[in-house]
C-alpha cells in the first residue's frame, strides 16, 4: 500500500452554470483510474469502523481491496451480498454521517471516499452485464410466500433479501412504476431514474414478482393478504402524506407540496412536457419552504425548470439544517438563494387565486427544544413580503394511513408511525414493517437497514414454521 | 397494460370504454373513482366508476373529451391496452335507508349517478333521479337511470327534450313543491353542483357533492386535490370525493381546476397536430 494520503480523489462533477440547466446527473462517477487511486488510500485496518457504521454492514474495506486489486467481478459480489441497491445507496446516502464519519483516515485527514467507490462499483457492473452475476448461489426454495406492501428502498431490500432465502416474494405497489420515493422524490439529476429500474430489475431477477397498480388497503387488504396464502406481510408503504403549514392562503394555485412538486418533475417528467402530459407551472420566482434535502431537491428542479430565483425559506439558521451538506453546497454553487432564519406568516394571492407574495417573519434562535436544536421565535414586527409566485412546501412528510387505518391490530403512534419491535415485527401477528413508516421519513439507507433486519426476523419466523 | 373490451360512443363527445379489470371490479362500490395513464407520457387522470362487472371482471368508466388524455382514451378500440389503472380509490358512498334520496347527475355525471341511484334503490330508498343536457342528443342513459329510479326526471337546457331548463330548476321545483328529501346527491360539472347545494341550502336538505379536483397519484400523496370543506383542507382523494356541499369553498375549487387550463391546451393543440392520423 502506498504511503498514506490524506487527500480524496475529487469526484467529477457538471460544472454549476451547465447543470443548472439540465435535469442531467450532476456528479459523474470515477474513472477506473480515479477508483483505483482513492481505493489505495483505504490503509486495510484491522478495526472496520466503516464497516459497523454501515445501515447494512456492508464489509467495505473488502470491496475496496477487490477494486484496488483490480477484481471488478468480486467487488460487485462482496457489496451486492449485502447491499441490492448499491447504485442507489452510492449516490444518496449520508455516508459522511455513517461509513464515512467513523473512517480511521477521518482522525487526520479525509476518509476513503465509500460513497463514491460503492458507486463506481455499481455502475460498472451496470456496464458490464453478465460478469458479475453469476456469482450468486440459487436458494433452496421453501414454498413460503411473502407479500411486501411497497416498493421503496425498505420494500425492495425485503423483497431481495428473503428472495435469496428462498422464499416466494410478490410486492404490491400502489404507482405505476416501482422504486417509491427513489422515483418520485429524488430527482433525476441526484439519483437517475434508469439506475433506479436497473436495481429494481436486479431484484425481479432473483425472481420477486413485482404487482404495480395495486393499492393496498383499497384493492385487497393486509388481511385479506395473509387468508389468501400469504405467510407473512411486510409494511414498507414510507411516509407519503405531505405536511402543509396551514397558514392562511396556502390553497392558492401554484402553492405546491413538495410531494406534489416532486412527483410531477419526476415521477410523471413534467420537465418533458410536451414530450410527456404532465404539468408543472413555474414562475419566475420560487419560494421553497424548509431546509432538507426535499427542500433542496426542489430547489434545484425550480431552477432547472427555468425560474429566475429560487430561495430556500428556512425558520433556523444554515447549522441547524437536516440536508446533507453536499446538498446545500449543491445548491448554492447553482445560485440558490438562502432566506435563513425566515418564517411564512401568511400567502398573498390574486383575484384569480394565483399566489403573488408571501408575508414573512424574520426569526431568531432562542433555547434547544427537544429535538435538540434552538426553538425558532418570530421577532415581534418583522414582517415583510417576499415577492414570489410558486411556492413549494417542503416541510416532511408522515406516513400514509392507507394501510394501517384499514388493518385491524395493527398499533400505531401519535404521529402516524406503525409501531415495530426491534426485529421489525408489528403488533399484528405475521405482519412486519420498516422504513419511513415506522420512523417518519428518513434516509434511504436507514429503510434498507430495517429492511434487512425485518427479512431475517420474516426468515426466522418461517423457518420455524417449516417443520 | 388493461385491455379494453368495449368501447361506445354515446353522444358527441361523450364515450364509455368497459376495461378488463378484475381485482377493480371486485372491490368497486359506488361514488368510487380509477385513476389511470393512457400511455407511458400520460398524465395520472381520475374517473369515476360507472359502472362494473365482477363476473366479467371489468370496470366501466364514461368520460367527456376535452383535453389530452381524454381526447387519447377517445382514439382507442375494444382489444387496445391502456397502461395503468389503479383503483377503486376513494371512500364509497355511505349507503343506507334513509327515506327519499334526489340522485342528480349531469354531463358526465349522468354515469357516475347511476351506481349511486341504484345502491341506494336496493337499498330501499325511494330515489328521484334528476338529469340534464344541453339537448336531446346529448342525453344518454335514461333507461338505464329510469330502471334504478322511482321517478325520472329529465331537463335538457333547450327544452328540445321532455322539461326546458336546468337541474337546478328542477330541484327548486321539487323541494319547494313540499315534497319531503331527505338526502341529495350530484355528480357533475362542478358549476351544476355548486348550483346544486345553493338550491338545497334554504330547505336545508343535505347535498352531498361528488368533486372533482385536479389529482396525480390519487393515494393521498401529493395534496393536489386538497380542497376546502368548513374551513378544514381536506384531499378529495381519501378524504372523499363526496362533501357536504353546503360547506365546500367553490371559488378555491373552480379556481384550482383551471390552474393549468392554457397549458392543456397547448398539450392538446400538439397531439393533435402529431396524431393528425389517429381516429
Amino acid at each position: 500500500m502506498a504511503k498514506l494520503n490524506l487527500n480524496r480523489e475529487p469526484m467529477p462533477r457538471q460544472k454549476p452554470e451547465v447543470r443548472a440547466k439540465n435535469f442531467n446527473e450532476v456528479a459523474l462517477g470515477y474513472s477506473a483510474e480515479q477508483a483505483k487511486a482513492e481505493a489505495s488510500r483505504c490503509i486495510q485496518c484491522p478495526k472496520r469502523p466503516c464497516t459497523e457504521g454501515c445501515p447494512v454492514h456492508v464489509d467495505i474495506p473488502d470491496f475496496i481491496k477487490a477494486i484496488h486489486d483490480g477484481d471488478m467481478p468480486e467487488a460487485v459480489r462482496i457489496l451486492k451480498s449485502k447491499n441490492a441497491l448499491p447504485g442507489i445507496c452510492g449516490r444518496v446516502c449520508p455516508q459522511e454521517t455513517q461509513c464515512e464519519a467513523v473512517c480511521s483516515l477521518a482522525k487526520k485527514g479525509a476518509p476513503i471516499a465509500i460513497g463514491r467507490l460503492e458507486r463506481y462499483v455499481a455502475d460498472w457492473e451496470r456496464t458490464n452485464t453478465g460478469l458479475a452475476r453469476s456469482v450468486l448461489d440459487p436458494p433452496v426454495l421453501t414454498r413460503k410466500r411473502v407479500a411486501v406492501v411497497g416498493s421503496g428502498p425498505a420494500g425492495l431490500t425485503v423483497a431481495a433479501d428473503l428472495a435469496k432465502m428462498g422464499h416466494s416474494i410478490t410486492i404490491f405497489e400502489a404507482l405505476h412504476v416501482a422504486g417509491g420515493v427513489l422515483m418520485y422524490g429524488i430527482p433525476e439529476f441526484r439519483l437517475p431514474k434508469d439506475i433506479v429500474q436497473a436495481e429494481v430489475e436486479y431484484v425481479t431477477s432473483l425472481g420477486v414478482e413485482l404487482k404495480l397498480d395495486w393499492v393496498v388497503g383499497k384493492i385487497i387488504s393486509v388481511d385479506e393478504l395473509l387468508n389468501n396464502g400469504y405467510d407473512a406481510v411486510f409494511l414498507g408503504t414510507g411516509a407519503g402524506l405531505p405536511m402543509f403549514l396551514n397558514i392562511p392562503g396556502e390553497n392558492f394555485n401554484a402553492i405546491y407540496s413538495a410531494n406534489e412538486f416532486l412527483t410531477r418533475v419526476n415521477l410523471m417528467k413534467a420537465y418533458k412536457f410536451p414530450e410527456y402530459d404532465t404539468l408543472v407551472e413555474i414562475g419566475r420566482r420560487v419560494a421553497v419552504i424548509g431546509g432538507g434535502n426535499v427542500a433542496m431537491d426542489s430547489a434545484r428542479c425550480a431552477l432547472r425548470l427555468d425560474a429566475d430565483e429560487v430561495y430556500i425559506v428556512y425558520r433556523r439558521s444554515e447549522a441547524e439544517m437536516p440536508a446533507r451538506r453536499e446538498e446545500v453546497e449543491n445548491a448554492k454553487e447553482e445560485g440558490i438563494h438562502f432566506k435563513l432564519l425566515t418564517n411564512p406568516k401568511q400567502f398573498l394571492g390574486s383575484e384569480r387565486n394565483w399566489v403573488v407574495g408571501m408575508e414573512c417573519y424574520e426569526m431568531e434562535l432562542g433555547e434547544p427544544d427537544e429535538s435538540g436544536r434552538r426553538r425558532p421565535i418570530a421577532k415581534p414586527g418583522s414582517e415583510f413580503i417576499l415577492d414570489v409566485d410558486t411556492v413549494v412546501v417542503a416541510l416532511g412528510t408522515t406516513p400514509n394511513p392507507l394501510v394501517p387505518s384499514t388493518t385491524e391490530g395493527l398499533a400505531t403512534t401519535s404521529r402516524g408511525t406503525v409501531v415495530i419491535e426491534k426485529t421489525g415485527q408489528t403488533t399484528k401477528p405475521k405482519v412486519w414493517a420498516g422504513g419511513d413508516v415506522t420512523t417518519g421519513a428518513a434516509t434511504v439507507i436507514s429503510a434498507m437497514g430495517a429492511g434487512k433486519v425485518a427479512a431475517s426476523s420474516i426468515d426466522e419466523y418461517l423457518r420455524g414454521n417449516v417443520s | 397494460m388493461y385491455k379494453i373490451l368495449l368501447k361506445e360512443d354515446l353522444v358527441p363527445n361523450i364515450h364509455l370504454l368497459k376495461i378488463e379489470a378484475p381485482a377493480i371490479a371486485a372491490k368497486a362500490q359506488p361514488g368510487q373513482f380509477v385513476v389511470l395513464r393512457v400511455d407511458e407520457p400520460g398524465e395520472r387522470v381520475p374517473m369515476t366508476i360507472a359502472d362494473w362487472d365482477e363476473e366479467e371482471g371489468s370496470i366501466t368508466i364514461v368520460f367527456v373529451e376535452v383535453g389530452t388524455t381524454t381526447r387519447k382514451l377517445e382514439s382507442l378500440m375494444a382489444g387496445d391496452l391502456i397502461t395503468n389503472l389503479v383503483g377503486p380509490l376513494g371512500l364509497p358512498t355511505h349507503i343506507e335507508k334513509l327515506g327519499t334520496i334526489v340522485c342528480v347527475g349531469g354531463c358526465y355525471g349522468i354515469a357516475s349517478i347511476m351506481p349511486i341511484a341504484r345502491a341506494m334503490n336496493e337499498a330501499g330508498n325511494k330515489v328521484i333521479s334528476v338529469i340534464e343536457a344541453r339537448s336531446k342528443n346529448l342525453l344518454f342513459w335514461e333507461d338505464k337511470l329510469r330502471s334504478v329510479s322511482d321517478q325520472l326526471i329529465i331537463t335538457t337546457g333547450d327544452g328540445s327534450y321532455a322539461a326546458k331548463g336546468w337541474i337546478p330548476e328542477r330541484i327548486k321545483e321539487l323541494v319547494g313543491g313540499g315534497n319531503k328529501v331527505d338526502l341529495m346527491i350530484a355528480v357533475g360539472c362542478t358549476y351544476m353542483m355548486m348550483l346544486c347545494a345553493e338550491t338545497t341550502k334554504p330547505f336545508g336538505i343535505k347535498t352531498i357533492v361528488h368533486l372533482n379536483p385536479i389529482m396525480v397519484d390519487g393515494t393521498g400523496m401529493c395534496g393536489c386535490c386538497r380542497v376546502s370543506v368548513g374551513g378544514a383542507t381536506k384531499f378529495a382523494c381519501v378524504d372523499g370525493p363526496e362533501f357536504d356541499g353546503h360547506l365546500v369553498d367553490w371559488d378555491l375549487l373552480i379556481a384550482r381546476q383551471g390552474a393549468y387550463l392554457s397549458k392543456e391546451l397547448y398539450s392538446l393543440q400538439m397531439w393533435e397536430c402529431q396524431n393528425w392520423n389517429k381516429h
